[in-house]
């Protein structure tokens, strides 16, 4: 194994590997661990910003603090429902975009957008659809007498009505990411597959659960994994929207974090916000990769 | 654009019986202008408000077909605010940070696709992780290290961070791209007594300019588009980006809050984005789905 032009060749990779994993520690690593480090003190204003070690003290404040668990539901809800719609519409926007049709390629490029575009942006644009006086949504609905003329919903005001206004948003920014990942799968499944299946009488809604669903997971997995680490950490958003209003209903771990930090200057108390968060992302991610191995070899198999 | 035909051999999967023809087109054609309205009408919303005057803005019920038209909200926006600052700002730091990663990543991404080095799993195991980390894990260390480092208001700030968060997406692009060139092309540049730098440089790079280009686009946008450190490390008006600039016109008016500006605002800040959405569709499709089912 010592042969030379193997050694250099190790040699030359690693100088190519080692000024990109230098950024990767400086930006990932060192924030994290960090992270964990400042957690174990208190460091707030009560310190006058100087860290003073507290050991678990932190965690066992999050434990009694009702406005972390509040986040922390808020946050499932938040990436459990836009998860939700997001796989059902994206799946179903895969299945148009993969069908032949005049003009396909102009649509699946217009169908990109919404992904493309600056979430703080967008984070704009939502909030004035959701306007409580001269919104096009409230508007839309008198027009179509499911709410009465001139008795507009206050969207942003009313704590349940706000998150489903955030969960909106974010299903229409993200949707295109799952749509893009759903249709290169479809477009791998070979046509015979459906077209044996007809012959053998077949519904496409037979096909569809038979043979694109369980061929269609790997694909599936991938983007829901992407999407729940995304929306689990979603910030942008709803600080633009709602800035996690009204009265926390749509506070976030994110937005939580920031305000911990930024607002009331607890930096250890936020750093262990952020190792819990981080916890359960790697429990998450551990559990997606699980399931994905999974299903792949029980396609092979 | 959206008027739908019957394919002229139908796909394997749809029904064999001419009889369901119209059925399906039927439905095609629902489906299609569905996912277009879907897309786009939020955005074209967008684009009407920024284009009204303010009494149609704030007419009830709400005008649809304007009569009047104005570019009064787009001159506000470039004479009462900095706001070409704020895109030459923005394009500056993605860019820059564009240019970065790429420069840093594609040399790691040959290097885990080609050179066998021991560990390559772990570091590719730890990159492939590290795309899904929300950027609030790295908030309290990096603030940290700006104010150590006196980097507040500096570019510096943005474009570090904004490289780190790309290299990632860079790696597994790239490694997947060199896994696709034939083996041959590098044994016969070795051959030819090149040293795995010149052959890099010489050879390999000039095939890679197409792949350069997808991951550029992705890593473009996601500069773009960052908003949590862009909000915290930059404070400094003339230096905002676009995300930030636009996101507090709506947050510091206290009383009425200018909507065709902020319309327009919004307006010119994707349109730098749409633009690569049309250019670049077929590539930003590639890189995507590269980036995340290569894994």
């Amino acid at each position: 194994m010592t042969d030379p032009i193997r050694a250099r060749e190790q040699r030359t990779g690693w100088l190519l590997l080692i000024p990109a994993l230098l950024v990767l520690l400086l930006v990932y690593a060192y924030p994290i661990g960090r992270s964990f480090w400042l957690s174990l003190y208190t460091q707030n204003l009560g310190t006058e910003l100087q860290p003073v070690f507290s050991g678990f003290e932190n965690y066992g404040r999050m434990a009694q603090d009702g406005r972390f668990w509040q986040s922390i539901f808020n946050t499932t809800v938040f990436t459990l429902s836009s998860l939700f719609f997001e796989l059902v519409i994206g799946m179903g926007i895969a299945l148009v975009l993969n069908q032949a049709f005049r003009g396909r390629s102009a649509v699946r490029t217009i169908a990109i957008i919404p992904w493309a575009l600056p979430t703080a942006l967008i984070a704009t644009t939502w909030a004035w659809i959701f306007n409580a006086e001269f919104g096009v949504w409230n508007d839309i609905l008198m027009r179509l007498n499911i709410i009465p003329q001139g008795q507009g919903i206050n969207w942003l005001g009313e704590p349940t009505l706000a998150m489903m206004a955030v969960i909106a948003a974010d299903v229409w920014k993200t949707t295109p990411f799952i749509s893009i990942l759903l249709l290169a799968g479809l477009q791998s499944i070979p046509g015979d597959l459906y077209e044996a299946h007809a012959i053998d009488g077949a519904t496409a809604w037979q096909s569809f659960r038979q043979i694109t669903l369980p061929l269609l997971m790997p694909q599936i997995l991938i983007a829901a994994l992407f999407r729940f680490a995304q929306a689990f950490g979603i910030f942008d958003l709803i600080q633009v929207m709602t800035g996690g209003g009204p009265a926390g209903a749509t506070e976030t771990v994110s937005i939580y974090v920031y305000a911990t930090i930024m607002r009331y200057l607890d930096f250890g108390y936020g750093a262990a916000l952020v190792v819990i968060t981080f916890i359960v992302l790697i429990v998450a991610v551990a559990l997606a990769a699980w399931l994905l191995s999974r299903t792949r070899s029980a396609l092979r198999g | 654009m959206t008027t739908v035909h019957p394919p002229a051999h139908p796909p394997a999967h749809a029904e064999a019986r001419p009889s369901r023809f119209s059925a399906r087109t039927l439905w095609l054609t629902v489906a299609v202008v569905l996912v277009v309205l879907f897309s786009l009408a939020p955005i074209l919303w967008q684009v009407l408000t920024s284009i009204k005057v303010n009494a149609d803005i704030a007419a009830i019920p709400n005008v649809y077909f304007p009569r009047r038209f104005t570019l009064q909200h787009y001159i506000e926006i470039f004479n009462r605010r900095p706001f070409l600052n704020y895109m030459l700002n923005s394009f500056f730091v993605a860019f820059t940070s564009t240019l970065l990663c790429l420069a840093l990543g594609t040399p790691a991404a040959y290097a885990l696709a080609r050179l066998r080095l021991p560990g390559e799993r772990i570091v590719l195991a730890s990159v492939l992780i590290v795309t899904l980390f929300p950027y609030i894990l790295l908030f309290i260390g990096l603030l940290e290290i700006v104010r150590a480092t006196g980097l507040a208001n500096n570019y510096l700030a943005l474009i570090i961070p904004y490289t780190a968060i790309n290299i990632p997406l860079t790696i597994l692009v790239m490694r997947s791209f060199f896994q696709q060139l034939p083996r041959d092309l590098e044994d016969s540049a070795k051959v030819d007594g090149y040293n795995t730098w010149q052959m890099l440089v010489r050879i390999l790079l000039p095939l890679t300019t197409p792949a350069l280009v997808t991951t550029g686009i992705l890593a473009f946008i996601a500069a773009w588009n960052e908003f949590i450190f862009a909000l915290t490390f930059i404070t400094r008006e003339s230096m905002k980006t676009i995300p930030v600039a636009v996101a507090q016109i709506s947050g510091t008016a206290v009383f009425e809050i200018p909507y065709g500006a902020l319309a327009a605002a919004t307006v010119v800040g994707t349109l730098p984005l749409v633009i690569l959405v049309l250019l670049f569709q077929r590539r930003i499709v590639q890189g995507l789905t590269a980036g995340a089912v290569k894994g």
